[in-house]
């Protein structure tokens, strides 16, 4: 179908990247992350990445409230599941809607600004639908407590077809293949693949071309004829429709939404998954966002305890020294590494981990080699 | 007819008077330079013209519509394109994209979602791109990186950036500052050519060189005024010129 | 009339607060041309300073007293903090007044905080993006908020103003309204006047000396500045420690009306952001103005009788604001054209 319009390149990226995730739970089964409810996470966090790509990447325009857009996934997900079906087809669908409408209001707004106003002004606004998702709106998003399933439900289309769970409280399932573990993997796999293969075609496409160009020199596009602020908006809302995909695959996988998914730390974090990866690149916010997660679930696990037994060899006063300092970062602490990560990345790699890949191969390749290919990250805390 | 026609325009920053009372009629297919000292108010009146900057008073108009109170994209997409002074490129791009970007502008408008075929790299549109960076003497350069141009290979991109616009009206501020000789007289080639398509053209240049060799009238900017109009021999000659634009030196 | 008065009032000492980080931001935005995202981190360091003032304070001394027994037989533990063993009564006021004393131990602690911050990574950061600016300077915020919530727990830890100042102030009958109708929480109205002091301090520091003429000059065209051959880099990092001080300060007093909690940073710095966009960026005196006036219509917005007609507007209206203003002068009320845009 679309073989003559796309190169021979890319098909083989995409045939990687399929085979790669599809086979994501052998591949990743020796770093130990090869359990699913890790895997969905990956997955859900690689669109939700892609997604925030094609904006920061791309225009150059960075988002601090694409949170936001997640966390209003999640809701109109949940809301689909208690009011519609437990089916997560719609609910999906109907959360990326949410996520492109949501993020058009308010991309419309805060595009009427750029560089640091622009990022300010989302701040603002995600800040904002967090204050008003814990206030005002709890009878939608149940405040605290976050919006959860109840078996009073009155799920209208399950009721239609006859469906009926019981008396349990029912998770989501695709024509009765539950969405948890590897089916709930596998659906949120495929949703990743298409995600791919869409940032893909923009990236290729002429609409991808002047969204660089945005970047690159917003002036100019300007006096070549180019109006530029329906591109930075059209970037805008298609990032928003990913986040939103994403809340939504968030509750299928787990029908609960909460208002801290909306929070400013989490719009950080999708920031710091893109830029570890590689802004502007196409695979590296998938590989950021699985690293940061795949950390995360890694330190936050870590105690005294454990540390203690990693720090053994060292002699008894050096290794309470080691496990007092390190305990800093893990557990609670993980936050920490989170935000020293961010610096280290910054200051030493800010073109990422696909750069820093570029910069050895170059390193391997050329003699006398860049000298700026030294600043590879070393695991300390910022000064 | 004239093309361009400018009328009692002023323009103030602050205390000081840029423009004042400026009058121009730039007739259709010819190649019109603007010249005058520095700070004569040279690159305020083309800003004026691409919607850089709005004048305080006065009319800009071009084949009758007027540009006042136009977007600078609407301003290109009437068909007015502009080599900047200092070179407005898209430093992190090929120049074959700098090329293409313009070129899609002008096939897609100001707006078009385009986002699901890709951009080919042996298409039409980038056939044609090619063969504007080889007019302008790029070619051999097509896959670089913009932003590590000299500075005069970078005029020389925009340029082509404008040209594959097909412009009706072409803007040049100062397009030979930084090139070596050779690289300007293959530029007044290109320029020549480009006029003989019919292109209208406004040049601001201080090397009387290009100035001569391709204005058909010229226009003497001091002090935000027009102080003299005429051919380029008229020009030469004229006391006035040489008074407030050397000094009383000849040209 | 009285109830206007009186959210006036109300918004006083939250908008004064906004103005001093408001302040803060732009002076750096201006002459560094740095976005600071930690900047609310370093209001919540002040207002943590309070938190360890008070704290080093209050070490007691433990002396057994052999004449006294507990119910269980042992000696009788007597507590007393050091300073009131060593000072006997004037002890006990400074212990009473640690969070004014705090600002004592702020000031050479922020300044130093700023500098270091300015020396050790903001300078490397002058000529990269904006982005990066943001990116790197959020990164700091999280550690710094990291680490004090390791030390000092997530919980707010509440800091009593000094007992002088905790009663009420019966405003109105100063005004001539009937008492008890404007009734005001004295340390409010110090933090009010403090809030003003620190920025007429500020106005003064850059109005009427040669340090502050630079800066200000730096602020409406930083090229100039640089061609002067002024030492630009040593005054950088001056200006970047009197910002650190000023939201240090605007923390530290800031503790009896809110008890800090390691995340109040980010909070204030979300909301002192849009107070700059409104006030107009780089604009010293719409920051000021931009923050009492946010203060006060929040405070107006908090008020029964409107939210019973706009429920959540309180959470809300800041922020609408903010739209209503970017709307309709992009630029905020007193910015100025050409600056911070690209």
């Amino acid at each position: 179908m679309f073989a003559n319009t796309i190169s021979k390149k890319d098909l083989a990226l995409l045939a990687v990247f399929t085979a790669a995730v599809l086979a994501g739970p052998i591949i990743l089964k020796p770093i130990g992350a090869g359990y699913p409810d890790l895997l969905q996470k990956f997955a859900i966090y690689g669109i939700f990445a892609l997604g925030f790509n094609i904006l920061f990447g791309l225009t150059g325009y960075l988002s601090f409230g694409h949170a936001a857009f997640l966390g209003v996934g999640s809701y109109t997900a949940v809301w689909t599941f208690k009011l519609l079906s437990m089916n997560p087809i719609p609910a999906i669908i109907l959360a990326t809607i949410a996520g492109g409408l949501f993020s058009a209001l308010i991309g419309f707004i805060s595009l009427r600004r750029s560089g640091i106003y622009f990022s300010i002004l989302t701040l603002a606004f995600a800040q904002m639908s967090y204050n008003l998702a814990y206030s005002v709106l709890t009878p939608i998003t149940n405040g605290e407590t976050g919006l959860q399933l109840t078996q009073s439900d009155p799920r209208a289309l399950d009721v239609a077809f006859g469906r009926d769970y019981g008396a349990v409280l029912p998770v989501s399932d695709l024509f009765g293949m539950e969405m948890q573990g590897y089916p709930g993997f596998y659906f949120c796999a495929v949703m990743l693949i298409v995600c791919f293969f869409i940032s893909m075609r923009i990236y290729r496409s002429p609409f991808g071309m002047m969204l660089r160009a945005v970047k690159s020199n917003q002036n100019r596009l300007n006096f070549t004829g180019v109006h530029t602020r329906p591109y930075a908006l059209t970037a805008f809302i298609i990032s928003g429709m990913y986040a939103g995909l994403a809340g939504g695959l968030l509750a299928v996988t787990d029908p609960l939404a909460g208002a801290e998914r909306m929070q400013w730390t989490a719009s950080g974090e999708v920031v710091l998954m893109t830029i570890l990866g590689g802004a502007g690149t196409l695979l590296g916010p998938v590989i950021g966002a699985g690293a940061i997660k795949y950390f995360e679930n890694i330190f936050s696990a870590f105690n005294d305890g454990i540390l203690m037994k990693i720090f053994s060899f060292l002699p008894e006063v050096l290794q309470h020294l080691a496990v007092s300092i390190s305990s800093l970062f893990v557990g609670e602490g993980w936050h920490l590494t989170l935000g020293a990560l961010f610096m280290v990345i910054v200051i030493f790699l800010p073109g990422g981990l696909m750069e820093g890949v570029t910069r050895l191969s170059n390193l391997f390749r050329k003699q006398p080699p860049d000298d700026r290919a030294g600043g590879t990250p070393h695991p300390a805390p910022a000064e | 007819m004239s093309a361009l026609s400018v009328k009692n325009v002023n323009k103030r920053f602050g205390g000081l008077k840029a423009l004042d009372n400026v009058n121009l009629e730039i007739d259709g297919g010819t190649v019109h330079a603007i010249i005058g000292p520095n700070g004569a108010g040279k690159s305020t009146l083309l800003n004026c013209f691409i919607g850089r900057l709005e004048p305080d008073t006065g009319s800009v108009t071009f084949n009758g519509q007027s540009l006042l109170g136009m977007a600078p994209h609407e301003i290109n997409q009437a068909g007015v394109s502009r080599v900047f002074q200092t070179p407005e490129i898209f430093g992190d791009l090929s120049l074959i994209d700098n090329v293409m970007i313009p070129s899609f502008a002008r096939r897609d408008g100001a707006f078009k979602i385009n986002a699901w075929t890709p951009v080919r790299r042996n298409g039409p549109m980038a056939e044609k791109a090619m063969s504007m960076l080889e007019d302008v003497g790029l070619a051999a350069k097509a896959d670089e990186t913009a932003g590590h141009l000299s500075r005069g290979d970078k005029r020389r991109l925009e340029l082509a950036m404008c040209l594959v616009q097909d412009p009706k009206l072409l803007l040049l501020d100062e397009p030979t500052a930084g090139m070596a000789r050779a690289d300007t007289n293959n530029t007044i080639d290109l320029m020549k050519t480009i006029a003989q398509r019919g292109v209208t053209m406004v040049v601001i240049e201080h090397d009387m060189h290009v100035v001569f060799s391709l204005a058909e009238k010229i226009s003497v900017l001091a002090q935000g005024t027009v102080i003299a109009e005429d051919t380029p021999a008229n020009i030469k000659g004229n006391p006035k010129v040489q008074e407030a634009y050397l000094g009383g030196a000849h040209l | 009339m009285d109830a206007i008065l009186l959210q006036v009032l109300n918004g006083l000492d939250k908008g004064g607060a906004y103005a001093l980080i408001a302040l803060g931001l732009t002076i750096i935005f201006g002459t560094l041309g740095v976005v600071n995202f930690a900047h609310g981190a370093l209001f919540m360091l002040g207002a943590f300073c309070a938190v360890t003032v008070k704290a080093l304070l209050g070490i007691t001394k433990v002396t057994l007293d052999p004449t006294q027994t507990t119910p269980w037989g042992a000696p009788m533990e007597i507590r007393q903090p050091y300073v009131e063993v060593w000072f006997g009564d004037f002890g006990t006021t400074l212990l009473d007044y640690s969070v004014p004393v705090s600002i004592l131990v702020a000031i050479p602690i922020m300044l130093l905080i700023g500098i270091v911050m300015e020396r050790g990574l903001i300078r490397f950061f002058y000529k990269r993006p904006h982005a990066e600016q943001i990116l790197v300077t959020f990164g700091l915020a999280i550690v710094i908020q990291e680490i004090v919530k390791s030390n000092f727990g997530a919980n707010p830890i509440p800091q009593p103003a000094p007992d002088m100042f905790n009663g009420m102030i019966d405003f109105g009958v100063a005004l001539g309204f009937d008492a008890g109708n404007v009734v005001y929480p004295a340390w409010r109205l110090i933090y009010f006047l403090f809030s003003v002091g620190v920025i007429a301090a500020v106005f003064a520091f850059l109005q009427f000396t040669t340090f502050g003429m630079v800066v200000r000059a730096g602020m409406a065209d930083r090229e100039t500045v640089g061609l002067l051959g002024i030492d630009i880099d040593r005054r950088f990092t001056i200006v970047f420690g009197i910002a650190a001080v000023v939201a240090g300060l605007a923390g530290t007093m800031y503790t009896p009306i809110l008890s800090p909690d390691y995340h109040m940073g980010m909070d204030f710095l979300v909301l002192s952001f849009v107070v700059v966009v409104v006030g107009g960026m780089g604009s010293l005196g719409g920051a000021v103005a931009a923050g009492f006036l946010l203060g006060v219509l929040q405070s107006f917005a908090s008020m029964n009788e409107v939210k019973a007609i706009l429920p959540g507007i309180d959470q809300i209206i800041i922020y609408l604001i903010a739209v209503v203003v970017l709307l309709v002068r992009p630029r905020g009320l007193m910015g100025r054209r050409g600056v911070m845009e690209q």
